[in-house]
C-alpha cells in the first residue's frame, strides 16, 4: 500500500468528495496524510441510549453492527502501512465486544490508544487487565469515560437512570488499576462552559476521590439522538467555500483521519449515520479531499474542536 | 446551550503557518558533533551550563531549535546569549509570536488552565523582550536542513508539519516516525516543544528515527532539577549516534529571580522540585502518570 495520499492523476486532481448527499456546496479540505483512525469497533450498538447521542446508539440499533477479527485486524495491518500515528475506538459500548482486550493488545503494538467508554461495563478484573496491556505497550492506552456532570440530577437525565453511581464506579476501578481515566463531558449544562465551568467540574472530580482529575470537553453536535432533543442545525450552519482558513486540513481533524465501521470508511466518528457518509470499503480507496457540506462540520470549525484525546 | 454561529470560530489560523524558512547548510558543514537543544523558556543560567557542557563534549556547533521565551524571568538575557556565541536558531512558536506581536504564545494548548498560565507566560515575555531583539526572533528560520556525514538531518520546533505539533514518545508511533521521514526525505528528524526529551530509531534502519532534544528552560517532570539537550553524532562505522545529557545549573538563583519578577508560584514550584505543576493537560497518559500532579 502507497503511504501517499491518492488524490487523482498530477494533471487532473480528484474532485473532493462531499462528506453528505446534500447538494449544497461546501469548502474542500485536503487530506494530508492518515495521522488518526477510528476503529467502530461495536458500531451503534451500545448498552445505553443517551439523549444527547449524535448516532442514535442503543441496545437495539444495528445500522454499524460489530466489527468482526478480521476487519479489525484488516483494517490495524491497512493502517500500519499508512502510518498511522494513533488510534481509536469506539462504538457504540467497545467493551460489549468479547474480543475487546484482543483488539487492544493488537493495537498497542503498533501506536498508541484511546477508548470511549462509558465505563459501566469495567469491573475490577478489566480494568486490571487493561492496566497490564498498557503497561506492556511503549505507547500510551487512554480510556475517555464518557460523564454529563457532577451529581446524578445533572447525569442521569441524559444518560439514563443510575448511570452516575455506576460510571463513578467503573472510573474508580480504572483508577485504582493505575489507569487516570479521561472524563469526556458534552457541554449540554451550561455551567460545565469554559474556563471557570472546567474548573468547578475538576473540583466535584476531587471531591468524589479522583485526585488528579482529566478531563475533556466536547460541543454538542445536533444529529441523531440530540437533534431530537435540541433540535437540527439550522440550513444556514453549513460552511460554504472560502470559510476556511488556509491550512486549517491541519487542524481540522478529517484532514488526517477516518473512521473505519463494520459497513465501510466514513470521514470522521460524527458522521457514520448520515446519508452519503460512507467514502469507501477500504482505507486506502477513502484518502484524498472532501467537501464539508455537512451542517455538523460547522461545530468543529467554529469550536476549533478536535475529537483527538 | 445554544449553537454558536460561524462567525464566531475559535479556531487560530496562525497555528496552520507552515516551517517556511529553511536555513540549508547541507554544503556547508563538515561537522562530526553537534549539540542541539530547544525551550530555553528564559532560563539563561541553563543555557549557559548546557553551552559549556557542549563545549566540553566536543560539539563542533551548537543548534538551538526555539523558544527563546516563557515561563521564566528577563527575556533579553537569554536572547544576547544565543546572539553573542553564534548559535545556531530557528524560530519555534514563541518566537514567532514574540517577534510578531501577536496576542498568544501559539503553544497549541487545547485546555482553559493550561492557556491560562501560558497566557500569564506570554504576557510577561513579550512585555520584557527588547524591540530589537524581537526583530531578530522575527526573522529565524522555521527549519534547517544539514548532513552528518552522509545522514540527512532535518532540524523543526514541534515537527517538520506543523510548528506546535507535540511529538510526544508514548503517542508517536513507529509507522508515523517511518511516513515522516519518507514525506519529509530526511534520516533523523530533532524537534523539541513538548518539554521532554526521549528517541526513536526505526527497527529497520537504526540510522533513521526521531530525536527529541527536550528542553533547558524547565526540568522533564522526572523529580530531577536538571535539564536535558541533546549530542548526535557519527562513529568510527559512519553510523549516526544521538545521546540525551542532563545539565545541573542554579536552580535556587533562578527561582529567586523569578519571584523577584513576580512570576506564579506555580512556575517556581516546578524549578524547585522537578515536577511540572501546569501545562498538564496536554500530556499523554504515560507522561502524565510518570510525574507528581
Amino acid at each position: 500500500m502507497s503511504r501517499k495520499a491518492t488524490g487523482g492523476s498530477p494533471t487532473e486532481p480528484a474532485k473532493p468528495r462531499p462528506v453528505s448527499s446534500h447538494k449544497h456546496r461546501g469548502p474542500a479540505l485536503d487530506f494530508i496524510g492518515l495521522d488518526v483512525l477510528w476503529l467502530q469497533i461495536t458500531g451503534t450498538v451500545c448498552n445505553i441510549a443517551c439523549r444527547h447521542c449524535f448516532i442514535t446508539c442503543g441496545p437495539k440499533n444495528f445500522n454499524h453492527p460489530f466489527m468482526d477479527r478480521d476487519q479489525v485486524l484488516t483494517t490495524l495491518e491497512a493502517a500500519k502501512d499508512s502510518g498511522v500515528k494513533e488510534y481509536y475506538f469506539t462504538g457504540g459500548e467497545p467493551f460489549m465486544h468479547p474480543d475487546l482486550l484482543f483488539f487492544i493488545e493488537r493495537t498497542l503494538e503498533q501506536g498508541p490508544l484511546s477508548i470511549l467508554t462509558n465505563a459501566l461495563l469495567i469491573d475490577t478484573i478489566t480494568a486490571g487487565r487493561l492496566f497490564e496491556l498498557s503497561q506492556a505497550s511503549e505507547y500510551s492506552l487512554d480510556i475517555r469515560v464518557s460523564l454529563d456532570g457532577t451529581t446524578a440530577e445533572e447525569n442521569d437525565p441524559i444518560r439514563g437512570k443510575g448511570t452516575f453511581q455506576e460510571i463513578l464506579v467503573g472510573a474508580a476501578n480504572l483508577l485504582r488499576a493505575g489507569l487516570n481515566p479521561v472524563f469526556t463531558v458534552t457541554t449540554v449544562h451550561a455551567q460545565y462552559e469554559g474556563g471557570d465551568g472546567r474548573t468547578l467540574f475538576m473540583e466535584e472530580l476531587r471531591q468524589r476521590g479522583f485526585p488528579r482529575p482529566r478531563v475533556k470537553f466536547i460541543p454538542p453536535f445536533h444529529l441523531g439522538r440530540e437533534a431530537q432533543r435540541s433540535g437540527e442545525y439550522e440550513e444556514s450552519f453549513r460552511l460554504s467555500p472560502g470559510d476556511l482558513f488556509p491550512g486549517e486540513e491541519e487542524v481540522l481533524q478529517c484532514g488526517s483521519c477516518r473512521t473505519v465501521t463494520a459497513n465501510g470508511v466514513y470521514p470522521c466518528p460524527i458522521l457514520i449515520e448520515e446519508d452519503g457518509a460512507r467514502m469507501a470499503g477500504s482505507l486506502e480507496a477513502s484518502f484524498g479531499s472532501i467537501e464539508l457540506n455537512h451542517p455538523a462540520c460547522a461545530t468543529c470549525h467554529v469550536e476549533g474542536f478536535s475529537c483527538r484525546t | 446551550m445554544g449553537m454558536k454561529s460561524r462567525e464566531e470560530s475559535r479556531l487560530d489560523p496562525m497555528m496552520t503557518r507552515p516551517n517556511d524558512r529553511v536555513l540549508d547548510l547541507r554544503g556547508g558543514s563538515s561537522a562530526s558533533r553537534i549539540a542541539l537543544f530547544g525551550g530555553i523558556y528564559n532560563n539563561y543560567l541553563a543555557l549557559n551550563a548546557v553551552l559549556d557542557d557542549a563545549v566540553r563534549a566536543g560539539a563542533e556547533t551548537v543548534f538551538f531549535l526555539g523558544d527563546a521565551g516563557g515561563f521564566g524571568p528577563h527575556p533579553d538575557r537569554s536572547i544576547e546569549i544565543l546572539r553573542d556565541r553564534d548559535i545556531v536558531s530557528m524560530q519555534g512558536n514563541y518566537d514567532d509570536s514574540v517577534g510578531n506581536g501577536l496576542d498568544d504564545c501559539q503553544c497549541g494548548y487545547v485546555d482553559p488552565r493550561d492557556n491560562h498560565y501560558a497566557q500569564i507566560s506570554y504576557d510577561y515575555t513579550f512585555a520584557n523582550t527588547s524591540q530589537h531583539h524581537r526583530d531578530w526572533l522575527r526573522e529565524l528560520p522555521t527549519s534547517i536542513r544539514l548532513n552528518l556525514g552522509s545522514h540527512r538531518l532535518l532540524l523543526a520546533h514541534g515537527s517538520p508539519r506543523r510548528v506546535n505539533e507535540f511529538l510526544w514518545e508514548t503517542t508517536t508511533s513507529e509507522p508515523f516516525i517511518e511516513r515522516l521521514l519518507d514525506e519529509q526525505r530526511a534520516d533523523l528528524v530533532c524537534v523539541t516543544h513538548t518539554g521532554i526529551p526521549w528517541q526513536r530509531r526505526l527497527a529497520t534502519d537504526p540510522n533513521r528515527g526521531v530525536l527529541n532534544v527536550g528542553a533547558i528552560g524547565r526540568p522533564a517532570n522526572d523529580g530531577s532539577l536538571s535539564v536535558w539537550y541533546a549530542l548526535v553524532s557519527i562513529d568510527e562505522s559512519g553510523d549516526l549516534r544521538s545521546e540525551l545529557r542532563s545539565v545541573a545549573y542554579d536552580t535556587e538563583r533562578l527561582a529567586a529571580e523569578m519571584r523577584n519578577e513576580g512570576l506564579p508560584d506555580e512556575f517556581v514550584e516546578t524549578i524547585e522540585t522537578g515536577w511540572w505543576t501546569t501545562c498538564l493537560e496536554i500530556l499523554p497518559a504515560k507522561e502524565r502518570a510518570a510525574g507528581r500532579f
